[in-house]
Formats: structure tokens, C-alpha cells, sequence
């Protein structure tokens, strides 16, 4: 138990980066998975094509690959994240939003986005074809059907889904600790370290499982509320 | 595609707007290549001994055996464990009895989730830490056993009660136990809507075992370090290893394709989601 209570402030700090690492890059990847996935339904065959492969591709590359190839071999053809430099002090510690970070951010959203591209597009296919017709029929152009009678019946059947992506993308978070971003999975490893014996050890793990139970089991029931609360009888 | 329902059939005006944007799209996509082609040449990637050690033969046996070899070993062994382990725990979750049902769905909620860099982790200090060079192999393979066999689980359950409810109440009516009903007729039938599912779990175990790079397991990403630190050819490294597991991946994905039209037809495909709502069986 010491373990912990003595490393309070590095948990806090360790969970609070995770806790960005999550955000960041969920507003990343839903951005930049709108805009696969209206690519990938439009109708320029082009566009489609491009897209389908982009997601195929980055789909079945590991997340670790995407990171390592970011934080290692991406400087070496000019592309880091120097730039980025934000640190924030606070009481516990400072957390530390620099190139690491901004690199592991980059790296979840391309990821991400892949996966956030395809729970959208299963909404969109989701929608009963006589929707869009009847739609269609009264007159609506593309932009009116979009708005008005399919992207609200497929958000709604795409949040299962894309509640699976984002709490997936929490716990991707933790494969940052690759590229040495002192998040959760780090501040583990290091109080593992420190810790001889194997009863003492069992503290810092359980507290750390626990946390994450609780952040997924949140965010499930998040998506569970939202979902009953706009649920649309088919 | 104009039999989607999103749009109609294209007309003369629309066809060349459509024109316009596929030129535009084009010249977008030429340019990101070009960009992405000038700034490697640039920066001396294209230089033959970048590339030279893919061509040698005996690093390309590291990289095959050392590397890919190791990594379908581990992907293969927690496949098979996750696949006795999801099984278990799945019928563990359709038991009768609250003393089977609730430590199983307990098990199953815990480990979807634990994100499996931690599970490594923690096993790692746990056990590997003290057994060598086999230590972290070990710690891999029961890290994705219990992630994937958690996953693996609610996709035989769900697959058990995709069976139609007639078959079970036949199987009674002719005076089978319980085992019986699950082993001869519901396990059967569910098993052929759940191969698909199965597979494609497999993609995600092969990309998993990269994970393994954090606690020094041997396998394909780990294969990359020593050959850039000998060569300095980070970016050439990288690239053939994302292409080695891509190609892989697809081939797995090939064969769900096929085994899914080969053995299932056009039934719906059993989707459970690999975290979260507990509840889900087709979609």
C-alpha cells in the first residue's frame, strides 16, 4: 500500500496525461473519421477507392509500428514534433505535453481514425434503404437527405460502435509508454521497478486495474445512457 | 456505385462535377506521393545500402525467423489458448447456475478491461522478469490469452444464442442433458457462424503481439532495433516491417472472407464489440 500512497502525486500526473492522451486524440480521429468515411460513401469513385485504402492499410499495421515509425524514423525524413512544447505545472507534478506526446496524439488519431471510419460507415449502411428513397421521393437533394433523414438514424447506430472504438482508444493510450510518454502504463512500469518483492507489488497493480475498470465501465455506461436515451423504434 | 441509396443516378451536370473532383482528388493524392518520395530521396533513404541488408540473405532469415516466425508463434499459441479459454468462459456465462455465471462474466468484464500493455507489464514483473530470454514470450502469449479469450467468450455465447431457439428445445424434447444440447447440438451450428469472428480476432492477436516490444519479447517490431542501430536505416526498417504485417493481416482477412462465404453464406456476421456492452449479439 505504501507504494502508492507514496506515489500519489506520479499516479496522479501519470493518469491525468492518459486522460489527455484520450481526448486529444478522440477529437482527432472523430474529425478526421468524419471525413474517411464521407470519402468513402460519397459518390466520387476516386475518392472512395483512396480512402478504402488508407483504411485498409493503416488497419492492419500495429498501433506500436505507427508510434515507433513516428517517434524514430519520422525525424529522420524531417517530420518531428519538436514544435510542440506545453507543460503544465501543477501541484502534483507537471505534466508533460512535448514532442513525445505530440507524436503518441498523432499516431492514436491516424490509427484511430480508421476504426472511427468504419463504425460510422456501418451506421450509414445501417439505414433502411426506403429511408433514403422515400426521402428522395419527396424531393429532398443529397445534402437534405444527409441531414435530415440518414446521418440522424445512422449516428444514432453507429455509437455502439464507435463507444467500442473510444474506449478502445483509451486503452491504446497505454501503448505510448513505447515511446517513453509518462502516462499510466509508464508510471506502472516504473513503480514495478521500484518495488521488490512479490505481495508489495500487488498494490500498485490493483490500483491501477482498477482505475482503468472503472474509466472503460464509465465510459460504457456513458454510451449505454446515450444510446437508450436515442434509441429509434425500427 | 450509383445503386447506393445515398445519391441518385448521376446527371450530365453532376457527371462533371464528379469529373472535376476526381482530377482534383488525383492531383491532391499525386502530390502527397510526390512530397512524401522527394522528401525520402532528400534525405538519402533510397541510397542502395538503406536497402541492401533486405536483399542479404542472412538478415532476411533474421527477419523472417527471428521476426515473422516468432511473431505467428506467439500469435498462434494465444490464439489457442484464447480460443479454449473463450470457450470455457463462454458457457461459463450461459450457466444455470450463479456460482459458474457470475465469476466467469466477472473474469470477462475484468479482462476486456485491462488494456494489454498493461497485462504484459504486469506479468512481466510478476513472472518474466526472473526467466531469461523465454520470460517475455510467455508473458505475451498469457496476456493475449486472457484479453482475447475475454473477447472470445462473449463471441461464443453470442454465438450459442444465434442458434435458433428450436434446435435447443428440440434437442430437450428428445431428452438431452444440458451437456448434451451444448455439446452435440447448439456448439455445432454456433461454431459455424463464429469462424469468422474468430479470425478476424486472430488479425488483432497478430497486431497485439507487437506489444510484446515493451517487455524485450522477441517478434517482428522487436527485430527492427538491431538492424537500425547496425545500418542507421530507421525509415527502410520500418516500412518493410508495416508491409510484412499488412500482408499477413490480409491474408488472414482473405480467408475469413472465404470461409465466411464458403461456410456461412449471407447470414448476418456475428459482430461483438471487443470492449464495453456485455449485451451485444448480432447486429
Amino acid at each position: 500500500m505504501d507504494v502508492v500512497v507514496d506515489n500519489y502525486q506520479m499516479i496522479g500526473v501519470a493518469f491525468a496525461t492518459t486522460l489527455l492522451l484520450f481526448v486529444f486524440s478522440a477529437i482527432g480521429s472523430l474529425a478526421l473519421g468524419t471525413v474517411l468515411v464521407s470519402l468513402r460513401v460519397g459518390p466520387v469513385a476516386i475518392m472512395r477507392r483512396t480512402a478504402a485504402v488508407y483504411v485498409t492499410l493503416v488497419r492492419n499495421t500495429p498501433l506500436l509500428l505507427i508510434l515507433l515509425f513516428l517517434s524514430l524514423a519520422a525525424p529522420k525524413i524531417g517530420i518531428n514534433f519538436q514544435f510542440v512544447k506545453i507543460v503544465i505545472h501543477t501541484g502534483w507534478g507537471d505534466i508533460r505535453m512535448t514532442n513525445a506526446f505530440a507524436g503518441a496524439v498523432v499516431g492514436l488519431i491516424l490509427y484511430t481514425s480508421c476504426f472511427v471510419c468504419e463504425a460510422l460507415r456501418s451506421g450509414v449502411n445501417a439505414v433502411p434503404v426506403g429511408q433514403a428513397e422515400a426521402a428522395r421521393a419527396i424531393g429532398l437533394s443529397f445534402g437534405g437527405v444527409m441531414r435530415f433523414v440518414v446521418l440522424p438514424q445512422a449516428m444514432r447506430a453507429a455509437l455502439p460502435p464507435l463507444a467500442s472504438t473510444l474506449i478502445a482508444l483509451l486503452k491504446n493510450t497505454t501503448v505510448a509508454v513505447s515511446v517513453l510518454v509518462l502516462e499510466a502504463a509508464y508510471a506502472l512500469k516504473q513503480l514495478l521497478d521500484d518495488t521488490p518483492g512479490t505481495w508489495p507489488k500487488m498494490w500498485p497493480i490493483g490500483v491501477f486495474v482498477l482505475v482503468f475498470v472503472v474509466l472503460v465501465e464509465l465510459l460504457s455506461f456513458l454510451s449505454n445512457r446515450l444510446e437508450r436515451r436515442w434509441s429509434v423504434a425500427r | 456505385m450509383s445503386e447506393s441509396i445515398l445519391y441518385d443516378a448521376p446527371g450530365p451536370r453532376t457527371i462533371r462535377r464528379h469529373r472535376v473532383y476526381t482530377v482534383l482528388t488525383l492531383v491532391v493524392i499525386a502530390a502527397a506521393f510526390a512530397f512524401v518520395v522527394l522528401r525520402l530521396a532528400e534525405k538519402g533513404q533510397f541510397e542502395a545500402d538503406k536497402w541492401e541488408v533486405f536483399t542479404t540473405p542472412s538478415y532476411l532469415r533474421y527477419i523472417l525467423v527471428d521476426g515473422l516466425l516468432q511473431t505467428l508463434k506467439l500469435a498462434g499459441a494465444s490464439i489457442v489458448g484464447a480460443v479454449v479459454l473463450g470457450l470455457l468462459l463462454g458457457i461459463g456465462k450461459l450457466s444455470d447456475h450463479a456460482v459458474v455465471r457470475v465469476p466467469c462474466w466477472a473474469i470477462v468484464e475484468l479482462f476486456r478491461a485491462i488494456p494489454v500493455v498493461m497485462l504484459m507489464i504486469i506479468f512481466f514483473y510478476l513472472y518474466g522478469i526472473t526467466r531469461g530470454t523465454v520470460g517475455p514470450f510467455w508473458c505475451v502469449v498469457f496476456a493475449l490469452t486472457l484479453y482475447n479469450g475475454a473477447v472470445l467468450a462473449e463471441v461464443f455465447r453470442a454465438g450459442v444464442l444465434a442458434v435458433p431457439r428450436g434446435q435447443a428445445e428440440a434437442a430437450y424434447a428428445i431428452g438431452m442433458r444440458k451437456s448434451q444440447v451444448m455439446w452435440i447440438v447448439l456448439l455445432p451450428q454456433a461454431i459455424k457462424i463464429m469462424i469468422p469472428a474468430i479470425i478476424s480476432q486472430c488479425v488483432v492477436t497478430l497486431k497485439d503481439t507487437s506489444l510484446g516490444y515493451v517487455i524485450a519479447a522477441p517478434g517482428l517490431t522487436a527485430v527492427g532495433k538491431p538492424l537500425y542501430l547496425e545500418f542507421h536505416n530507421h525509415v527502410p526498417v520500418y516500412i518493410v516491417i508495416a508491409a510484412l504485417y499488412i500482408v499477413v493481416n490480409l491474408l488472414l482477412t482473405l480467408l475469413a472472407t472465404w470461409i465466411q462465404r464458403r461456410f456461412v453464406g449471407e447470414q448476418k456476421v456475428l459482430a461483438v464489440s471487443a470492449v464495453g456492452h456485455a449485451d451485444q449479439t448480432t447486429v
